[in-house]
């Protein structure tokens, strides 16, 4: 039985999803750079997009247009792009301030 | 006739529009003199109506003439020839018939009772405005009761009440605008500034026309109550009018407790007169469903008894009250009220004949106690001994209010309840009101001999002359007492508004100031003389006088044929009393014209600042200088006046011929024009033979003519004609009394002839008790404020030792119990409660604040656990049929 003659089913987006999820999970806990945290959280909201994307197809449903998952990614999108830009001035002033920008010293809202 | 009572009503309240109309906008009024302008109008608009309703009076009731020169006996069976008169007039009009309609309803009765001595009483209109309610038996309503006296009293209550407005108009001006009282030192030692209060008096002065008015047109004694009051209020504001000054507050509080104790025993009458005849009206009322209700004076004076005095059935009942209970038990147990009421009316006739206490009937207690209570309400507005001491104080107000108290309104309230009373009281009532009558005309008399004020000269003679009404009333002259009434309410008007007049010029009521104003002051000298002339009753005897002349003589009259018909006695009392006080009053009213007018003045400073009043304060003087003359007359005393003077007029025509000068010939041409206006009025007068004496002896009511009884002691109450018979000896004494004041003062004052100080230091004794108004406030003071003041302090220590301390106690025993109670409960408790909440609180926090690290990969993590954690548990217990 060839794998690569099975047909790409939802399943198989739902994984790749996930394991983009989890890598960017993983690299918002590990990674002690600002920057490395913030690319795990593109990577998470691209695994959540994957996600939408496949429950939007036409696999699933089709009494819609079928769009609805597509826009929501689309949504996602935009706001990941936000984020990087709120995010990412925050990492600069917190640069100019401190010289640094590791994620573990700056633990200054600690109760 | 049958709008009467609409125009008397419309009358009374037009004082009461103005006092409301100036209460609402006199604030804020741009000139306060409209505020005079609108109480006046309303005053001249009800003298107006007043006047009319004597002329519509008249025309339906015309008094006869009263007969002078019948004898003794000759009136005997008067009341049998006026019934025949009657009769004649009203030939077509069954005599049963119209003796039933004679009482009650709006309808009045012609000519049938057109004469006073008619024995079914006076004619007169009573009825209900309105009906304010029905509680059981009591009924209050707004009712009305108009007969001769009541025109007349409208009449003399607007016409000296507009005279007062148009004086007080220019007495007040200074009101106008903003006034430094000189009277009153504030406590940094400069005089008070205030705005004026020219509408306020304005305001206050119609109130007090429009409840003397409602008092008088009054139908019953629930409605006389209330203007009673009214009238004490008013007086009390008006007294007060400046009311910064203490003495003024002091006065004005004097009179309003004097007459609280008074009001007392009003009510007291009152409710004894209601509890046993359950009537409040004077009249009979007929009701809607056409029976008829017997009035106060039907009762007690019932036409069957020839309106004698009897003492009613329900105060026979209400007195035997052992004897009805002893009826009651005989009937056995629950018996039918129509038994009882058969069985008392069976055995009334037996308990109206047993005496009870001290021999009087059955129930004549009652009525005495009834008359002695209204009697008692009447000592306190009249200012009678004892509770005269009201009245002198009472001069704090603006002279214009003591010239409208002591003429038309208060004082004469008090007079006019005992004539309108005059039914309800037996011989003994009527003793004790001559009694104090006596005394207090006696007792003022004295005081005004040493007083020095102007006005308090005026007040207690006016006290005095009010106990001249009342002792008339009192021996039974209720004409001379009513005369009086009217005659002086003129001339004390006159007297008060010159000596306003007098005070107006010199600043200042001391007597010892003054002299010498008489030409200075022409009009203001010449119009007190003549109210002097009229209160001393000066005339030729037998021939014309003023009008005191008329009235204190018929006094007098009454008060000697009283002493005769008694043989002496209380009766000798009262006539000498009397008589005496006749030459008290000349003296006194003589010994202040001289000490005000004549002689030299006794301070030049306050003479050379002297001037006459404006013609807005000599008008009205001259206008009641004429009434205080001639308000008494008859036609042919007009007749009579006139030939006095056509006798003045040739001589000083004689005297005009000797010089001959321009003057002289404008003189002679008005008075001779004023004498044949004179002589043609008493041509006039001749056919419409109208007089002050017609009108009230017409009003006399029913049943008080014939001689009466008491029953506790042997008196006699003389017929009131009957005193003519002495006419001669009396008018004589009478002369000769006044003359002898008269020359006494002039002794005195006018010529000098005897030194007054030499007089008071030879009676220093008499004089310092006069001077000192025989220490009655002193007295008083004594009496009932000292004992008053150590209860009071009594009691306020009591309050202090017991009750404060009481009080005292029960505060700290709560204290203690809730500083204990804070303890156990508050700080333990609750306080323990809230504090346990707030320390897991704070350990829980401090808990979780180890876990807020501030390390962002921790978070993450403990994010990445929650969700997990959270994604476990639903997966193990999510329902998924409850999702939905």
């Amino acid at each position: 039985m060839n794998p690569l003659a099975y047909p790409v089913t939802v399943s198989h987006y739902l994984a790749v999803g996930a394991v983009l999820f989890v890598a960017g999970i993983i690299c918002m806990a590990v990674k002690r750079n600002a920057l490395g945290v913030l690319m795990g959280v593109e990577l998470v909201l691209n695994g959540a997009n994957v996600n939408f994307v496949a429950f939007g197809s036409r696999v699933l449903r089709d009494e819609s247009l079928g769009l609805d998952g597509h826009v929501f990614a689309l949504f996602v999108i935009v706001l990941a792009a936000a984020e990087a830009a709120v995010a990412l001035a925050i990492a600069l002033n917190y640069y100019n301030n401190h010289s640094t920008i590791d994620v573990d010293q700056a633990d200054e809202l600690k109760g | 006739m049958d709008h009467l009572h609409e125009i008397l009503g419309f009358a009374t309240l037009l004082p009461l529009g103005s006092f409301v109309v100036i209460l609402l906008t006199g604030g804020r009024m741009a000139k306060p003199i409209a505020a005079g302008w609108i109480a006046l109008s309303a005053i001249v608009g009800a003298a107006a109506c007043s006047f009319l309703s004597l002329f519509l009076w008249c025309s339906a009731h015309f008094p006869r003439t009263v007969d002078h020169h019948h004898g003794a006996a000759a009136h005997a069976d008067m009341a049998h020839a006026d019934m025949a008169h009657a009769d004649m007039g009203h030939a077509t009009s069954e005599p049963g018939d119209a003796h039933a309609a004679g009482h009650g309803g709006t309808d009045s009765h012609g000519d049938r009772n057109a004469s006073g001595l008619h024995a079914n009483g006076p004619p007169h209109v009573t009825g209900d405005y309105w009906t304010l309610g029905r509680f059981g038996r009591l009924e209050v309503t707004i009712g009305y009761y108009i007969d001769g006296l009541t025109v007349l009293m409208f009449c003399m209550v607007t016409f000296i009440a507009s005279c007062i407005h148009v004086y007080a108009m220019g007495y007040m001006h200074d009101e106008e605008h903003e006034i430094e009282d000189h009277e009153v030192t504030l406590s940094d030692g400069r005089h008070l500034h205030r705005p004026g209060r020219f509408p306020r008096f304005f305001q206050y002065l119609s109130l007090f026309c429009f409840s003397m008015l409602g008092l008088v047109l009054a139908g019953n004694i629930a409605m006389v109550f209330v203007f009673w009051e009214l009238v004490g209020i008013c007086s009390y504001f008006l007294i007060g009018f400046y009311i910064e000054r203490k003495s003024a507050s002091n006065a004005a509080n004097k009179a309003f407790i004097v007459n609280r104790v008074g009001d007392f025993g009003f009510i007291i009458g009152l409710l004894a007169l209601w509890s046993s005849l359950g009537t409040f009206s004077f009249g009979d009322m007929e009701h809607e469903d056409g029976t008829v209700r017997a009035g106060i004076f039907s009762q007690l004076r019932p036409d069957e008894g020839g309106r004698v005095l009897r003492v009613p059935d329900s105060m026979v009942v209400s007195s035997a009250r052992a004897e009805v209970a002893q009826v009651i038990r005989e009937l056995g147990a629950n018996p039918a009220q129509a038994d009882i009421d058969r069985r008392i009316a069976e055995s009334l006739p037996a308990w109206r004949e047993s005496t009870g206490w001290m021999g009087a009937p059955h129930g004549y207690w009652l009525l005495i106690i009834g008359g002695l209570g209204i009697f008692c309400g009447c000592v306190g507005k009249s200012a009678q001994f004892p509770l005269h001491v009201w009245l002198p104080d009472a001069m704090e107000g603006p002279t214009p209010v003591s010239a409208l108290v002591h003429s038309a309104t208060m004082v004469a309230a008090g007079v006019y309840l005992v004539g309108r009373f005059y039914p309800v009281f037996t011989p003994e009532v009527l003793w004790v009101i001559a009694l104090i009558g006596c005394i207090t005309l006696f007792l003022a008399a004295t005081i005004a001999l040493t007083a020095t004020d102007i006005k308090r000269v005026l007040a207690y003679s006016t006290v005095s002359q009010l106990g001249y009404m009342m002792l008339a009333l009192g021996v039974g002259g209720w004409l001379a007492g009513m005369m009086h009434l009217i005659t002086h309410a003129f001339f004390k008007s006159l007297l008060f508004m010159c000596s306003g007049s007098v005070i107006h010029a010199v600043h200042t009521n001391e007597m010892t100031a003054m002299g010498g104003l008489r030409r200075k002051m022409p009009i203001t000298a010449t119009t007190m003389l003549v109210g002097c002339l009229a209160i001393a009753g000066a005339g030729i005897p037998f021939f014309v006088g003023f009008s005191g002349y008329y009235s204190k003589d018929k006094i007098l009259e009454q008060a000697f044929s009283f002493m005769q018909s008694n043989g002496g006695g209380w009766g000798t009392v009262f006539f000498g009393f009397a008589a005496g006080g006749a030459a008290l009053t000349a003296f006194y009213m003589f010994r202040m014209w001289y000490m005000t007018f004549a002689g030299k003045p006794r301070d030049h400073h306050r003479h050379d600042h002297a001037h006459e009043s404006p013609s807005q304060m000599t008008g009205p003087l001259v206008v009641l200088s004429v009434l205080a003359l001639c308000v008494a007359w008859g036609p042919q005393d007009a007749f009579r006046f006139a030939g006095i003077a056509a006798v003045v007029w040739v001589v000083l025509w004689l005297r005009w011929l000797a010089s001959g000068d321009e003057q002289g010939r404008a003189i002679l041409r008005t008075l001779g024009g004023a004498i044949v206006g004179v002589a043609v009025a008493g041509a006039v007068w001749s056919f419409v033979p109208l007089t002050l004496e017609n009108l009230l002896e017409q009003a006399r009511p029913a049943g008080t003519l014939p001689e009466s009884a008491a029953v506790l002691s042997s008196a006699v109450w003389p017929s009131e004609p009957d005193s003519h018979a002495y006419a001669i000896p009396i008018t004589l004494l009478a002369f000769g009394t006044a003359a002898a004041g008269f020359l006494l003062a002039t002794a005195m004052y006018g010529w000098g002839t005897m030194n007054p100080d030499e007089v008071r230091r030879q009676f220093g004794v008499v004089y310092r008790f006069l001077r000192n108004k025989w220490w009655f406030d002193e007295l008083y003071d004594w009496v009932f404020v000292r004992p008053t003041h150590v209860v009071a302090r009594l009691a306020a220590r009591f309050d202090k030792r017991c009750i404060d301390a009481f009080i005292d106690g029960t505060a700290t025993v709560t204290r203690v119990f809730s500083r204990t109670w804070d303890r156990i409960a508050d700080r333990t408790l609750v306080d323990g409660l809230v504090n346990l909440t707030a320390g897991w609180t704070h350990s829980i926090g401090l808990a979780l604040r180890s876990a807020q690290t501030g390390q962002l990969r921790q978070y993450v993590v403990f994010v990445v656990i929650g969700v997990i954690s959270i994604f476990v548990l639903l997966s193990f217990y999510w329902n998924p049929t409850l999702a939905g």
